[in-house]
């Protein structure tokens, strides 16, 4: 059983999360989660993501997942969100592709442009 | 997909999408009777029981009801590959359970795979869901939660990147103890 101390503490961790995932302010990564994006080795790709933002000490950024978005072919994919700038996908992200594009892109504010896809 | 770990991840993620507030990921390997069971339970939505009816059929559900897809046919196969089968159990408003077996010695049997690593992601990814993973090997057995990591956890959030490498120690640990093949 826990304390009401402890679950205090969990609802105060939940609640900051909740308020960081929902503020249009951050930095969003989103990787695709679906069948075709994990068949194609997004746990790894979302491995190096969380490794290399950890790596860097870097706690404003949110990393979510979605769904299948219509280009399995393409698998990995990744899209950054960046307040007040266009969202940009990057195609077959690999492990070493992602930690590139978290230093690059996410970090400085450059676009890997060699590695973004077309969206709708 | 190479892993069973994988197919849990995946089969994980409709929960998710599905609104649960719960996932139980139970996986039990008995050596005397050669059976493997993984079983993921929610408490999301629930799957309509038109869609049920035909959702380990690929060309039924592929398209018109994206939302499922192709994943609980994949886990399917990988489970008759493996001398068992799989089946789905679900009531709307109630949630759904996904059971998976396979002869533990088949040859064809993918293995598990790193159930660490997607444990880990999963629950610093989305932190506001309660996830418990249990473990049996015989009678050795492994438990953790959401709950129990908060603890260990201490002052880095649950959501946190910085959570990810200590999660994956506590699990891969606790399953060394148990001592998963």
């Amino acid at each position: 059983m826990k304390t009401v101390e402890e679950l205090e503490r969990i609802r105060k961790q939940a609640q900051a999360m909740t308020r960081l995932r929902e503020g249009g302010e951050t930095t969003k990564i989103v990787v695709g989660m679906g069948t075709c994006g994990i068949a194609a080795g997004a746990r790894e790709t979302l491995s190096a993501i969380m490794d290399e933002l950890a790596r860097r000490n870097i706690q404003d950024v949110i990393v979510t997942q979605t769904g299948c978005i219509g280009l399995c072919e393409q698998e990995p994919i990744i899209t950054v969100v960046m307040p007040g700038r266009e969202k940009v996908a990057y195609g077959k992200v690999s492990m070493e592709k992602a930690r590139k594009i978290v230093a690059s892109h996410v970090v400085n504010g450059q676009v890997v442009g060699e590695w973004v896809i077309p969206t709708g | 997909m190479r892993e069973l770990s994988l197919h849990i991840l995946d089969i994980a993620q409709n929960s998710i999408e599905a609104g649960a507030d719960n996932i139980e990921i139970v996986v039990s390997e008995d050596e005397s009777s050669d059976v493997l069971t993984i079983r993921i339970a929610d408490d999301g939505s629930g799957i309509p029981a038109e869609i049920l009816k035909s959702i380990t059929d690929p060309f039924v559900t592929s398209r018109k009801t994206r939302r499922v897809g192709l994943g609980i046919p994949l886990f399917r196969e990988a489970a008759r590959m493996a001398g068992g089968d799989l089946e789905v159990r679900s009531a709307i408003g109630e949630g759904t359970e996904i059971k998976a077996d396979f002869r533990l010695s088949n040859i064809d049997r993918a293995p598990l795979g790193d159930m660490a690593e997607t444990m880990a992601l999963l629950i610093v990814c989305n932190p506001e869901v309660n996830f418990e993973y249990r473990h049996t090997r015989g009678k050795a057995r492994f438990v953790c939660s959401t709950n129990t990591l908060v603890e260990i956890l201490g002052d880095i959030p649950l959501g946190s990147p910085s959570a990810v490498p200590v999660i994956r120690k506590v699990i891969k640990e606790g399953l060394e103890h148990v001592q998963v093949s």
